[in-house]
């Protein structure tokens, strides 16, 4: 087992580069997900806000 | 009189509707799990037959074992940049919005995999060549195609209306794909450090087939990964782009109310 890990004395080589990759596509995978909850927040807020100005009597809307 | 022949085919009307966000929302929806599954599972079957099934080369001994991250992600490299142009080039031509959209959600993810390239090939270079760079044609022109990535992106940000913003990024995209047949035929045209093509689809590939499948594997599980990440992508800029429009409200409200139902 520790054979493979050593990757006949490349395995610091070898395994950055793995984690490179895992990684940057991990980073990858979620920047659509934090962009995707960012906007559905912002607009929701938004909504209730407006929602509110207009259920409200005398807030002068 | 003559029935009127209807203006589109059953395929050009589903390409229309399919055209339109909302649509395209949905139906990504339903297609993007699957591919990101998919990925997963040929990335994982592509690993290990990378990392434990492939003999050691008889030349680089275990370090050729980055080739699995090294190659997929130079492949992908050009071939996103290929859609994103070829997106950019429609977006100019016929101004569809969708395809805006779509080329500016391939530039970060082909510049992820341009930078997974340069790193992995920086640190396949240290022990086989005793360098992590040099200036040498296939390393520049793939440094070059970073910094197109970066620059469609940077310009894309920069400009305040998104669709001027969208074309000029488009542009610049297009002019780019000037550098694809620069990196490829670069160990070619130049005598250079980087080795020659090992995988060829026309003629012969210099590597055994327990070497070879698990590189095709990673070659596949990286094009549908980027299929995955663009649905995603597109799919959460669509949301930003439409957020004023009715289907987008809708989403959001939806959303707002599975995420905090009890304490309202």
């Amino acid at each position: 087992m520790s054979d493979f890990f050593a990757m006949g004395g490349y395995g610091a080589y070898v395994w950055s580069a793995y984690a490179v990759f895992g990684v940057v596509l991990l980073a990858d995978a979620l920047a659509p997900l934090w962009q995707r909850r960012r906007v559905l927040r912002g607009l929701a807020a938004r909504l209730q806000r407006e929602a509110a100005r207009n259920i409200l009597p005398g807030s002068g809307a | 009189m003559m029935k009127k022949k209807s203006a589109m085919n059953p395929l050009t009307l589903w390409f229309h509707k399919l055209g339109s966000p909302p649509t395209f929302y949905r139906v990504g929806g339903r297609m993007q799990p699957w591919l990101y599954a998919i990925a997963l599972i040929a990335g994982a079957i592509g690993l290990y037959g990378g990392l434990v099934v492939a003999p050691a080369d008889y030349q680089q001994g275990e370090s050729f074992r980055m080739i699995y991250v090294h190659v997929p992600c130079a492949w992908m490299s050009l071939f996103v940049y290929a859609f994103m142009a070829a997106n950019g080039f429609i977006a100019l031509v016929w101004r569809i919005k969708l395809s805006e959209t779509l080329a500016m959600a391939s530039a970060p993810v082909g510049a992820a995999f341009t930078f997974i390239t340069l790193v992995s090939g920086s640190l396949w270079g240290k022990p086989m060549w005793g360098t992590w760079w040099t200036w040498d044609a296939r390393l520049t022109s793939e440094l070059v195609l970073l910094f197109l990535y970066l620059g469609v992106i940077g310009l894309y940000h920069a400009i305040e209306d998104t669709r001027q913003a969208a074309r000029a990024a488009a542009f610049l995209a297009l002019v780019g794909v000037v550098n694809l047949p620069i990196v490829h035929y670069s160990v070619v045209w130049w005598n250079t450090l980087h080795q020659g093509t090992t995988v060829s689809l026309m003629g012969q590939s210099h590597i055994t087939g327990n070497m070879l499948w698990p590189l095709l594997t990673m070659a596949f599980a990286t094009h549908v990964y980027f299929f995955a990440s663009l649905l995603a992508r597109s799919r959460a800029a669509l949301l930003e782009l439409e957020s004023g429009k009715d289907w987008v409200r809708q989403i959001a409200l939806a959303t707002a109310q599975n995420e905090a139902p009890a304490h309202v």
